[in-house]
């Protein structure tokens, strides 16, 4: 019986010794934590995907607190968000336009002419076979590199094709990098039609390989009329997004191939077996 | 240096199909109405373009001037006027730039190279010279301008000169006629080249599946004190490091050339095209290739012009009786496939090859099931299963760790795998990441 107290006492005595010296220590050796960071990282949307430019969303609130970045560099964030940072900081917040990703390639499976592929599924391992096992050169590949580094799942691929659901890209731009075809681009939020070609070859060779590609008609930059809604590129029309388009321009424009797209519209699959 | 060939460890005995071709004699092939000359043949720095549009050119004449070091000289495989320079799928499949010649069928000849009556008391750097001026790269494969491995840096001597007859490809025959009809071209080529070393004698490695051709080479050898050695059958005997080891039982460090064991190592094609630049003042504007496949009427082998269409050379073969499922520009196991017929013969052009519908199988790859058939083939002793599920995992620092960058891209990984993992394009993959990856850190 004596045995056991005299246990139950020494463990005791020997817990209550070691809590004073972990205290003591611990209020010797305190890491001062501004505190602020902390809060920060709790209102940032905690995705971790770096399109900032920081390692993590803990790493951009002590960017934030030490005012060498702004709230609004974290993609993710809403309006909301970043104007409650910048309230809790006492800074001031600014305004600035949501991008989106976007996939510059119209030529799924069925609209385009493709070799039989065996290896890896994956683009950046595929362009090393023949630039990839697509008639076009330059047309998006269709294995997803771009979608499995998107954090949000906002790219889906659909017969061979990536297409990005605007609803779910916050804009981290992990996908621009990704596609070794260099497709991705960063577009405002609002421009809703977009030519989704990026082939600079000649109208004939495009037509060849894929149905859907823009073949600079430029029934489109007619449509715009007076407004510059489109440039001519060579021998390929591109939106301009310093005063992009509206929707309707599609239904003035008739793209004889599609390539004149609505990206909800397109994300839809709504121009599926349209081309001529 | 012992007189036996030693056999490097691991390698594959794949198919060879070589007696499709190995007994048609080399023929010229006619002159075609336009060619198609790619800028960049060559690894290293793109030349500089000397033309433009509707210019006109006569056989030899340059056409691109070596822009550095690293690069050679273009010249015009027929006399013409240049059509276009415009882009065409390059043997990566990549669009290159491209000089279109509409031919003029005179074939006049303009070449601004003389003869080099005696080369035997020419000045070794006025050798070097010729060869670099000639466009001479390595006709095996690679591409690498032929004078920058004659160039050996300070503090680095070469001992050896070793030539490559292996052709251990599978299918390809052209190096075979080439040492079989024009013996004595290769050992000149190679006595041009051991006088640019400043070497006595070089030595010329044959696979011993091509016993004519040994004897033929050994009929001429003596007369320019050239040595012929047989080398066992295992592909990739061709390859430069398989090659040395086997010849002088040397082996080449992870990462360092063949010139740090004191050897340079040259194509035969390469040899007998140094031989024409030097003796017949020819730039490097024809090769033998090897057209070949189940698929062709008359596989065989033709001397071709560089920029010569492949519709062309399949054409000269007799056309197809089937349809056929691949076209390799090179050999089975290290070719690559195209997407398009637009493609043109290149300085490094050793075959185009079809390959018929019941050759290919249609797979899809499985996991690993470690049974280590690739670890046991590897020529570079690598270990392909352990890095391929590195790369799968995008683990590139780990890939390199493993080595991954000493690996010679032969494919005999990938041709031995039971579970068809396609493992040599996961290696090229991790060796352009790691590559991009060191630029970055500079």
């Amino acid at each position: 019986m004596s045995t056991a107290i005299i246990a139950i006492i020494a463990v005791g005595i020997l817990g209550a010794l070691l809590g004073v010296i972990i205290g003591v220590v611990a209020k010797a050796f305190a890491v001062e934590v501004d505190e602020r960071i902390e809060e920060v990282t709790e209102l940032l949307p905690g995705a971790n995907c770096g399109g900032c430019g920081y390692a993590g969303c803990a790493d951009f609130a002590k960017g934030v607190v030490s005012q060498s970045a702004t709230p609004d560099q974290c993609p993710v964030a809403s309006p909301e968000d970043v104007a409650a940072i910048a309230d809790y900081l006492g800074i001031v917040a600014e305004e600035k336009d949501k991008m989106v990703a976007l996939v510059r390639c119209s030529g799924d499976v069925p609209n385009t002419v493709r070799s039989l592929y065996n290896g890896v599924r994956d683009c950046r391992s595929a362009v090393l076979v023949a630039g990839g096992a697509k008639g076009c050169d330059y047309g998006c590949l269709g294995f997803g590199s771009c979608a499995e580094a998107c954090p949000f799942g906002a790219i889906e691929i659909k017969d061979g094709l990536a297409i990005v659901h605007k609803e779910l890209c916050v804009g981290c731009e992990n996908c621009v990098a990704a596609c070794p075809k260099d497709l991705i681009i960063m577009v405002p939020e609002a421009a809703t039609t977009h030519v989704y070609c990026n082939s600079p070859e000649k109208g004939a060779a495009k037509r060849a390989v894929c149905k859907t590609a823009c073949i600079a008609c430029r029934k489109c930059v007619k449509a715009s009329g007076e407004e510059d809604h489109m440039e001519i590129d060579g021998f390929l029309i591109r939106t301009n997004y310093e005063n992009p388009p509206g929707p309707e321009l599609v239904e003035a424009a008739a793209c004889p191939t599609t390539a004149l797209r609505i990206d909800t519209e397109h994300a839809k699959g709504a121009y599926a077996g349209e081309s001529k | 240096m012992s007189d036996k060939p030693r056999k490097f460890k691991g390698g594959v005995h794949p198919n060879d199909s070589k007696a499709l071709s190995a007994h048609k004699a080399i023929q010229e092939a006619p002159l075609f109405d336009s060619y198609k000359v790619i800028m960049h043949q060559n690894i290293g720095a793109p030349p500089e373009l000397l033309v433009k549009k509707g210019d006109t050119v006569k056989k030899g004449s340059l056409l691109a001037n070596a822009s550095g070091f690293v690069s050679v000289p273009l010249h015009a495989p027929t006399s013409g006027t240049i059509k276009a320079i415009d882009k065409v799928p390059g043997p990566t499949g990549i669009s290159v730039p491209c000089i279109e010649i509409t031919a003029d069928g005179e074939d006049e000849w303009g070449s601004p190279l003389e003869p080099i009556a005696d080369w035997k008391t020419t000045d070794a750097a006025v050798l070097k010279q010729r060869i670099w001026d000639a466009g001479i790269v390595g006709m095996g494969g690679a591409g690498f301008p032929a004078h920058v491995k004659l160039s050996p840096p300070e503090g680095k001597t070469v001992d050896t000169l070793i030539l490559n007859g292996a052709e251990c490809e599978p299918y390809l025959t052209a190096d075979h006629r080439l040492m079989l009809e024009q013996a004595e071209d290769v050992v000149l080529g190679a006595a041009i080249i051991a006088r640019v070393l400043g070497l006595k004698t070089g030595i010329i490695g044959v696979e011993n599946n091509k016993p004519d051709a040994i004897e033929a080479l050994n009929k001429v050898a003596s007369k320019y004190n050239i040595k012929v050695q047989g080398l066992p059958v295992n592909y990739p005997q061709g390859a430069e490091k398989q090659l040395i080891y086997a010849v002088t039982g040397r082996e080449v460090p992870v990462g360092k050339l063949p010139m740090d064991v004191g050897c340079v190592v040259q194509n035969v094609a390469s040899a007998a095209a140094i031989a024409d630049a030097v003796v017949k003042g020819l730039p490097s504007i024809e090769r033998i290739t090897t057209v070949t496949g189940k698929p062709l009427v008359e596989p065989g082998n033709w001397k071709f012009r560089i920029g010569t269409p492949v519709t062309k050379a399949l054409e000269l073969a007799g056309g197809i009786t089937e349809q056929p499922a691949k076209l390799l520009l090179g050999g089975p196991m290290m070719g690559i496939a195209q997407s398009s017929l637009n493609v043109t013969v290149m300085k490094n052009t050793s075959g185009v090859l079809l390959i018929s519908q019941d050759e290919v199988s249609q797979y899809t790859s499985e996991p690993c099931i470690r049974c280590g058939r690739c670890v046991d083939c590897c020529p570079m002793q690598i270990l392909p299963a352990t890095i391929s599920q590195a790369v799968e995992n995008k683990r590139f620092d780990w890939a390199e760790r493993l080595n991954v960058m000493a690996c010679i891209e032969c494919g005999s990984c990938s041709y031995s795998c039971p579970s068809h993992r396609p493992l040599n394009q996961q290696f090229k993959r991790a060796k352009i990441e790691i590559q991009a990856g060191l630029r970055k850190k500079g």
